[in-house]
């Protein structure tokens, strides 16, 4: 394991996401307002805030699983827009991780992880199976293969649906709150496989509450509130500096148990 | 500093030896309350007062053989399954097969080949399922029109409105699930579509399909439809039911279909979607798979429901296996035997119905993927 402050100075490289003056709204429900943000090739960024706070929604609009009505949202120099073919070209390189799984229960475990490779990247299906297994030997249950997800406990469908993502072999992933819906026992084996991937330099947007995590391997943690970025900093100065009183509330609360 | 336990998990004991067994499985089950113990004498006296006469008069008293009806006359105590027998060709096949002794290969051999075909996909174990299917599916409706519509390679033209009894039934029933299948699960995808145009037009559809009662579909399949062609322009009769029934059928299967789609978790698509997959492919791997799955038994249901509901064809002048047994039961020579015919009839229609029905729960346990092995 690597310390904290190796990481966080880590080499980055160009930037992979840019997000300019985006805004988005659910009827009259204005939930993102006016966010900036770059992410840089090989960052790690933690977006945390309370409930309804919009994070979960900005990281769906940089896949388009939720759309934007302003601003622009480049992924590795491809602009998001209604045109379908750039959509489907961003998301095979964008990986996503659910809270809930979203594991597919009538493919086994290994099909969940080779459809995509041989259906988008035409991949042929023996080389899509080496590759699923090297991953699922990566995550540590290539035993489970055969298995169906609805067989495999909570930590396991997670580490599958990690494992899923990266057969894409994505150059950005997405963790939309991956640990909360795990019992205690298994959020640590999800978040092992998070801290690898994080060393062998993936970009990651995640959204988590999960502190240690953050402090562990972020370069930079977002606070989000009411659909702004409140507050960005690296960990180490957002957790003992916050600099928004609105930060110091919420850091009090979570940290506080 | 205190010494550290450790955990041994108790073994398990055995439950109380009087919750065992067959006679407890009784005293709990069959006389468990005052209410329940009612229940069981009255099912009991029921059962023993219906059951052992209609056995005695359906099988043990039954005449079988025999060519007229005075070996029925005879014993007057017993079924008379002699006229089953003698009308077996009629009441199978219709009048043009029934009367044409040299053409009775033909819906033989189609009924030999369809259970030939069937048969081997019910075992689990059965190589080459996939090609049974598509032989199944793709070429026996083929083979079908060739060999029982007849009209090229030497094989006579068997005239339509002479089809009649099982062959009709089933055939409008194949006909009507093989093609109601796939149009309604397209017309489902398009209720659910997000483009306004293909989700009104199957609304309307679906809509009206469904809410105009099938006797009225047949009818005006059968009188209306000719107006609207050419004068000169025929379609034939079991052609035109045909169609009706299709359209009928499409619009329920669409809506078991549909509520298959909406019982899959919206995290479904997303996943599909997040992992790059088109619209197309994400609907045939991954929603349309686990909806089917989910509606099967609905499906089978409509499919079950339709099977009977053939027998309307009554209405523009065509002898299903019902209207055959009745019409068979009212000819001068078995004139009275009408119950028989009712309960040949009715056997067959079970039988099929059952089957389709056991078929689709044993899919369903098949499919279960959430069991724990």
């Amino acid at each position: 394991m690597t310390t904290d402050t190796q990481m966080a100075s880590a080499e980055l490289g160009d930037t992979i996401i840019k997000i300019d003056g985006l805004n988005k709204w659910y009827g009259q429900f204005h939930v993102l307002k006016d966010i900036d943000l770059d992410v840089k090739r090989g960052e790690r960024i933690v977006i945390c805030g309370p409930s309804g706070s919009g994070k979960s929604t900005l990281i769906r609009c940089i896949n388009r699983l939720e759309t934007h009505q302003e601003g622009s949202i480049v992924v590795d120099g491809i602009e998001l827009t209604e045109d379908t073919k750039h959509i489907n070209d961003i998301r095979r390189e964008v990986g996503m991780v659910f809270q809930h799984f979203n594991l597919f229960p009538h493919l086994t475990v290994l099909e969940n992880c080779t459809l995509a490779p041989i259906w988008v990247r035409k991949t042929p299906k023996r080389e899509a199976e080496e590759t699923a297994m090297r991953y699922l030997e990566r995550v540590k249950i290539p035993e489970q293969a055969n298995k169906y997800p609805g067989q495999l406990s909570g930590g396991q469908q997670q580490r599958v649906a990690i494992a899923r993502s990266l057969c894409m072999n994505p150059r950005v992933m997405l963790f939309d709150e991956p640990t909360s819906a795990l019992d205690p026992e298994m959020i640590a084996e999800v978040l092992d496989v998070m801290v690898g991937l994080a060393e062998d330099g993936m970009t990651m947007l995640c959204v988590t509450h999960e502190m240690g995590f953050a402090r562990k391997v972020a370069n930079r943690v977002i606070f989000m509130d009411g659909g702004q970025i409140v507050e960005q900093n690296e960990p180490e100065e957002f957790f003992n500096n916050p600099q928004n009183d609105r930060t110091q509330l919420f850091l009090s609360q979570i940290l506080q148990h | 500093m205190s010494e550290v336990k450790t955990f041994v998990p108790a073994p398990d004991r055995a439950p109380p030896s009087n919750t065992l067994g067959p006679i407890a499985w009784v005293r709990e089950n069959l006389f468990g309350s005052l209410s329940s113990t009612v229940a069981t004498l009255l099912f009991f006296y029921l059962f023993f007062s219906y059951v052992p006469p209609f056995i005695e008069w359906a099988l043990i008293n039954a005449n079988w053989t025999g060519a007229d009806r005075s070996v029925c006359e005879a014993n007057p105590a017993g079924a008379c399954w002699t006229f089953i027998n003698v009308r077996l060709e009629q009441i199978l096949f219709g009048l043009y097969f029934a009367s044409n002794p040299d053409e009775l290969w033909r819906p033989t051999f189609i009924f030999i080949l369809f259970f030939a075909l069937l048969l081997p996909l019910l075992f689990e174990k059965t190589p080459g399922k996939k090609w049974l299917t598509i032989a199944l599916l793709g070429v026996f409706p083929v083979v079908f029109y060739f060999v029982v519509y007849g009209g090229s390679f030497g094989i006579p033209q068997s005239n339509t409105t002479q089809w009649g009894g099982f062959l009709l039934t089933f055939a409008l029933a194949f006909v009507g699930i093989l093609l109601a299948l796939p149009i309604g699960i397209l017309l489902a995808l398009g209720r659910r579509s997000e483009l306004p145009v293909i989700r009104s037009i199957c609304v309307v559809y679906i809509e009206f399909w469904r809410g105009t009662p099938l006797i009225t579909i047949l009818f005006m399949a059968s009188v209306m439809l000719p107006l609207f062609f050419p004068a000169g322009v025929e379609f034939d009769k079991v052609v035109r039911a045909m169609i009706g029934i299709t359209m009928f059928q499409s619009a329920y299967t669409a809506e078991a279909v549909r509520g298959g789609l909406a019982a899959i978790p919206k995290g479904q698509a997303e996943a599909a979607m997040a992992l790059g997959l088109g619209y197309w492919k994400r609907t045939i791997f991954i929603t349309l798979p686990q909806a089917l799955k989910i509606s099967i038994p609905s499906i089978v249901n409509t499919f079950i429901a339709l099977f009977k509901d053939t027998s309307l064809v009554s209405i523009i002048g065509l002898l299903d296996l019902l209207n055959m047994a009745q019409t068979a039961a009212r000819s001068v020579e078995w004139k009275g035997y009408d119950i028989e015919g009712y309960l040949f009839a009715g056997f067959i229609y079970w039988a099929f119905c059952y089957g389709m029905s056991r078929y689709s729960q044993n899919l369903e346990r098949k499919l279960d993927t959430n069991r724990r092995n």
